[in-house]
Parts: structure tokens; sequence; C-alpha cells
């Protein structure tokens, strides 16, 4: 059999898909990166490879996420991408036509537009924790409710409780208050879920114009009171796709075929790599003081790969090029 | 007197031509680096835009080379950099540098003002000569200038990966040595050659405009490369503003004929913004409206964290860009910004300008 690979490499999780000539999903592996994401790609890459049939071949690799080039490196990627072009060609190839992405995942959200199947605008956000999966997980962790139960539980309440969702510090102590005041549990659930929409719409969303047909992903999309509340506050029907979790691997797989569709064999470096010896390490160039925190990959002990000078000292003098991946 | 100024880009090559030139002893502040930003961020107000913190750092470093006196630009309206000289002094009187400063405000009338003050600085060069001596700094900028829209064009279409830069560098040393200004020509032709052998192959590019506060643009540091960035990404960048035009604009009061000029971008401006609201907001506008018609791809704009005229010029642009069918993309620059986001979304802006076009 053949098929594409397709590795999104992010600060929370690591997900890989195996996706078939005909673009069926056949196997997706969702991994905690947990700082290691050496380690974890080459984990997934194993189980991956316990999972397919034996006479599998790689006819191309795409990788994404915050380690992209990273997992480039290391699987020998075909096609490095942005998260937002990955997510954007998943979504608008499961739900045809899709004018509006929804993504929140564990610590980061975006907002992409499309229009005639084309990305017109998009907005993320990294830095405020309210606007994302992980307002979701400390408030749930408080509540004692394992996150799985969350959205079910969401969905019971009647009369969400209004919770200030502006920052995560003062939704914690709003909740608080809440809760003691006496509301029912599902009501203040649905409550968290519409506080964490409305600080998504205004800050994510902000300025942008929200059109059917809507898609809801990331792993937040599993909540199923968080898809409700979206559907309330814009007045539409949100879809949440298949794959909805892995949805960035799903569009770097989709990518590495359309890449590799003019023909040339993949530069993957096939699944032994889960038992090559990789090491990230790193040292602070002192050729100037911007005092540059270089990173440096090394295979087998020999260095592969450099980046994080602003001046290009160390990477360029490898001669691996970015735009060659 | 041992004279220092704040960089702002390859600005420090003319300023000290100018006044090596008028016999002037010159302390180029060290390139702006992480430890400038860290020096200048920790001594100057929490909400003050980058190009204060920037330049206060320059100072302290200028200092610790042996400056004693600034050479700074003052400015008006609105916008908060009128009184950044008096603001850095200030901080630096504060921690007890001891400097003289001495604020080149725009001319108000005519270019006399400008000149009385450079003579003032260089104490016995005639007026002849001081003439001299800003027009030996005025074409090097135009220098530096030309080279920069040379390295646009070869960035994105260079066959080596950092040739570009490469032959930049070498070309730009050839300008800053250059002591006289009856050398100039040579010096001239040879960047031209130096250029002329860099590698490229034709292929399609996008072209992209970069508008924003003046500071920001001109800085590479400031702007984390992003003209570097854009060409490795397959980019021919342009710049609303290069340092010759700026100085045309705001200290020779548009002398110099036939440059491009801040009035035309103001011009563009309406209806999105009619009025004036200090620093660069309207150019902002203006050039983003000037870009669009000229058939650009994408306009990028450069906000400094609380920079209030950017913030303006951010408000309007989301109607314009829809109303003129350009697509932009606003960066917001501070000392906190992080650099990983920076690229995820600089790439994905130029895969949606790749994609509309049809050039992936
Ligand atoms: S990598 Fe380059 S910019 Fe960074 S510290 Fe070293 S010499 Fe300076
Ligand atoms: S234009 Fe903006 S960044 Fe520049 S000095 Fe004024 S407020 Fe600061």
């Amino acid at each position: 059999m053949k098929g594409y690979l397709g590795i999104d490499v992010g600060s929370v999780s690591t997900n890989l898909v195996f996706m078939d000539e005909n673009g069926e999903i056949r196997e997706a592996i969702y991994l905690r990166t947990r700082g290691q994401p050496i380690f974890v790609l080459q984990e997934g890459l194993r189980q991956l490879a316990e999972r397919l049939p034996g006479n599998i071949v790689i006819s191309g690799v795409g990788t994404t996420g915050s380690g992209r080039y990273l997992a480039g490196i290391i699987a020998g990627a075909d096609v490095v991408k942005n998260e937002i072009t990955s997510h954007a060609v998943a979504a608008s190839t499961l739900v045809p036509g899709v004018q509006t992405i929804l993504e929140i995942g564990g610590q980061d959200s975006k907002i992409i537009i499309l229009r005639n199947g084309v990305v017109t605008d998009f907005a993320m956000n990294t830095v405020c924790a309210a606007g994302t999966g992980s307002f979701l997980d400390q408030q749930a962790a408080r509540l004692n409710i394992p996150i799985e139960e969350f959205g079910k539980l969401a969905l019971k309440s009647t009369v969400p409780v209004r919770i200030a969702g502006r920052c995560a510090v003062f939704a914690e102590s709003d909740m608080i208050h809440k809760q003691q005041m006496g509301y029912s549990l599902p009501d203040i659930l649905a409550g968290l879920c519409e506080a964490l929409v409305r600080n998504y719409l205004n800050n994510v969303g902000k300025g942008k114009e929200i059109l059917p047909p809507v898609v809801f992903q990331g792993g937040v999309a599993a909540n199923a009171g968080m898809r409700r509340a979206f559907e309330q506050a814009l007045g539409l029907e949100v879809h949440v796709p298949p794959h909805y979790n892995v949805m960035g691997a799903v569009g770097a797989a989709l990518l590495a075929r359309e890449k590799m569709a003019g023909g040339g064999t993949s530069r993957f470096r096939g699944f032994g790599v889960a038992k090559t010896r990789f090491k990230a390490g790193g040292f602070e160039c002192e050729g100037c003081p911007n005092l540059c925190e270089v990173v440096e990959i090394t295979r087998e002990g020999e260095v592969i790969a450099r980046w994080g000078d602003r001046c290009g000292r160390w990477s360029n003098s490898l001669g691996y090029k970015e735009n060659a991946v | 007197m041992k004279v220092t100024f704040p960089h702002m880009g390859h600005m420090w090559i003319c300023l000290a031509a100018m006044l090596e030139y008028l016999g002037v002893e010159v302390v180029v502040p060290p390139p702006t680096s992480k430890r400038t930003l860290t020096l200048g961020a920790r001594h100057a107000p929490e909400f003050a835009c980058l190009p204060l913190k920037l330049n206060l750092g320059n100072f302290m470093e200028a200092s610790e080379l042996g400056a004693d006196t600034i050479l700074m630009a003052g400015g008006c309206g609105p916008c908060r950099f009128g009184y950044y000289a008096q603001v850095e002094y200030a901080i630096l009187e504060d921690l007890g540098y001891k400097y003289r400063l001495v604020v080149m405000e725009p001319p108000q009338r005519h270019v006399g003002e400008l000149l009385s003050k450079i003579k003032y600085i260089t104490g016995h060069s005639s007026w002849w000569e001081v003439v001299r001596g800003i027009r030996f700094g005025y074409q090097k900028a135009r220098m530096v200038d030309e080279l920069e829209r040379r390295a646009h064009y070869l960035r994105p279409r260079e066959i080596h990966r950092g040739s570009t830069d490469k032959a930049f560098k070498r070309a730009l040393r050839e300008i800053i040595a250059v002591k006289h200004p009856r050398d100039l020509p040579q010096a001239g032709e040879r960047v031209r050659r130096i250029m002329a052998g860099v590698a490229i192959r034709p292929r399609p590019v996008l072209r992209v405009g970069i508008v924003g506060e003046i500071f920001t643009l001109l800085e590479p540091f400031a702007n984390y490369d992003l003209e570097r960035r854009l060409g490795y990404l397959g980019v021919q960048a342009d710049r609303s503003i290069y340092l010759s035009e700026w100085i045309n604009d705001h200290l020779f009061l548009g002398l110099v004929r036939g440059l491009r000029s801040r009035k035309e971008a103001c011009r563009a401006a309406p209806p999105y913004l009619n009025h004036f609201v200090g620093g660069h907001g309207q150019e902002t506008v203006g050039s983003t409206v000037m870009y669009a018609r000229q058939g650009y791809d994408g306009v990028i704009q450069l906000l400094p964290f609380t920079c209030m005229p950017e913030i303006v010029a951010h408000s309007v642009l989301p109607g314009l860009s829809t109303g003129l069918g350009i697509p932009t993309l606003t960066i917001t620059v501070d000392e906190q910004s992080g650099e990983a986001g920076l690229m995820t979304r600089l790439e994905a802006f130029i895969d949606l300008l790749a994609r509309k076009k049809g050039v992936v």
C-alpha cells in the first residue's frame, strides 16, 4: 500500500497520520509532546510502523506545527508548512466550501477565513491562556470533572451561568463565587464554555466576517458543550469534522501529496529513524552581543541542522537550505 | 567632543560620513543587539515604544566607547517622538551619564535652521563645507538605498541561499570606506559589480510592500529582519520609506526633486484616513492604497507595541483591505514578541498570497 505521512509537532501534542492515495486517513496517532519532541516523534513513528502493514510505501511526508522544522529534519520531509495553511487545507478538503475555521487547541487558538477555497485572513492567539483549551482543563480540574465528561454535562444545562472570561485568573475566582452561590454544575460548565467562546470571538475572531459553513476543530472540538456555545453565539450550524483533533497532520499529509504529484522520490528517512540517535543540543553564540541561542540537531553524532542564529552565521554554514525542504 | 547618535538601520553610515567629513569625532554605537534592548528596556518606562528603548540602549553602549554628545532628530505632532530626545536625556542624566544633547528639530520654514545646528556641532567649519558635508552624507544614503533595493530584488531569485546577503555586506563595506565625495562614483561602480555577481534564476515572485512606523521599518533588529525573511520566502519586498526619502521629506523639506515623498502617500490616504494622526499613521494608510493600485500582492504593517499613530492606521486597514482587495498583515513588535509565532504568521500570510495568485 502506498500513502502519505502527515506529522504535526506542537507544544502540547504530537500527531501523526497515514493517508492512503485516495485521501483516506488509515491511521492516526495522538501523543503528548511533554517537552521531548524528538523522542515523542520517534515513538510515534515506531507505533505507526507497528500498526501499518509491512508492504507500506511512503510516497511523501509533510510536517507542520511549531516543531515543523525539527520534525522535517528528523523524518525527512518533502514539505514543511505552517499550521495555518495545513489546517486550512485539511478543513477545505474534508468540508468542501468551508468559509470559516475555528480552531482551539490546548495552548493556542486560531481563526481562519477562506473564500472560494483560498485563505483570505487569519488570526492566532498564542499568548492568552483564557482563549485556549487549557482554560477548560484548569477549571475542569478545579471542579474535579474528567475533561471527557465536561461536554456531556454542559449539554444538560438549561440556564448557563454568566462567567467573566476575559482572563483565566478572573474567570476562576468568578466561577468559585458562582459555585458558592449554589448554581448547578451543568449550568456552570455551560457558562465556562460560553465564556471561552466569548473570549475567543472577541480576541481571535475580532473583526472577522464569520460565514457558513463553519468548521470547529482542534482538541477542544471534542467538547460538545463548546460546539453548542459556538452555535448559539454565532447563530450558525457548526461542523466538527472527523479527525478534528489531528487536522494539522491531515493537512500536512495532503500537502505532501500535492507536492509529490509532480513526481520525484520522497526524502523520507524510513521508519528506521525511530532507532537512530538524534540529539537536540544548543549553545550560546558569543559572536556578537545578540548572544543567540543556537539550536543544533545531531544524528549519530553528526550535525545535520542548526537554527536560532539571527545572522545566519551557523545555519548557512551547513549548506542546509530551508527552502529545499 | 565625541558625537554619537541613535541607530536606525543604516543611517549611521550617512551621519558618520557627514560628521567625519566635517572633522567631527564620531562614536558609532555598537550595532543594535539584544544587549542594547536589555539595557534600554531596563531603564525606559515600560509602555514607551520600542524605538525609545533601543535608542536609550544605543546611548548607553556608545557612552562605554567614550561618546559625550548626542545628536538626535526631534519631531512634531501628537506622536511621542517629539519629546523622546528630552525624555531619553533625562533618563540618562538620572542614571549619571554625562552627555550633551543636540536636537535637530525638523526645520519649520527653511533648511537654514538645520544647517546652523550642524554648524554648531562642527564649530569651525565654513557654511560651504557644512553644505558639502550634508551632501556627502546624503549621497551615501542614496547609495545605500539603491543597494537595499537591489538586494530586495535579488534575494527571492538567488540560486545559493545567503549569497545576496554576503554580497550586500561586501558592497556596504565599499560605501562605508569612502572618505571623500570624489571617490563615490568609483565605489558605486564596485558596488554594482559586486551585486551583479549574485547568481539568480528567473522565477515567479510575490511582491509585498512594507509600511508602518519609520524606525521599525528601517531598523532590521526591530523588525526581525523582515526584508531578509521575506526574500527567503520568495518575496520581493519594497519599503514605503527609504532613508534618503525620509531625509528629503523631513530635513530638506522636499528640496530634492524626483523622489517618492510622504505628500503622495498622504494624498492617497483619504477617504480611509483624512487627517494627520501623528507619526506615520497617515503615510501607512496612504502607502497601502498606493501599493494596492500598483498591483502589489500584499502589504505588511509594522506596529511598535503602544504606538498610537500606527494603531489608528491599523484600525483602518481592514476596510481598506476589503475595499481594494489587497491582503494586509499587521506585525506588532516589542521586547516581548516571540519569533516563532511571527514566522508562522508570516509564512501563512505568504502562502495566502501565493495561493491567491496561483503561484504555489
Ligand atoms: S549567531 Fe550571529 S547574530 Fe547571533 S550572536 Fe552569533 S554572531 Fe551574533
Ligand atoms: S510613531 Fe509610534 S513608535 Fe514612533 S515614536 Fe511615535 S508612538 Fe513611538
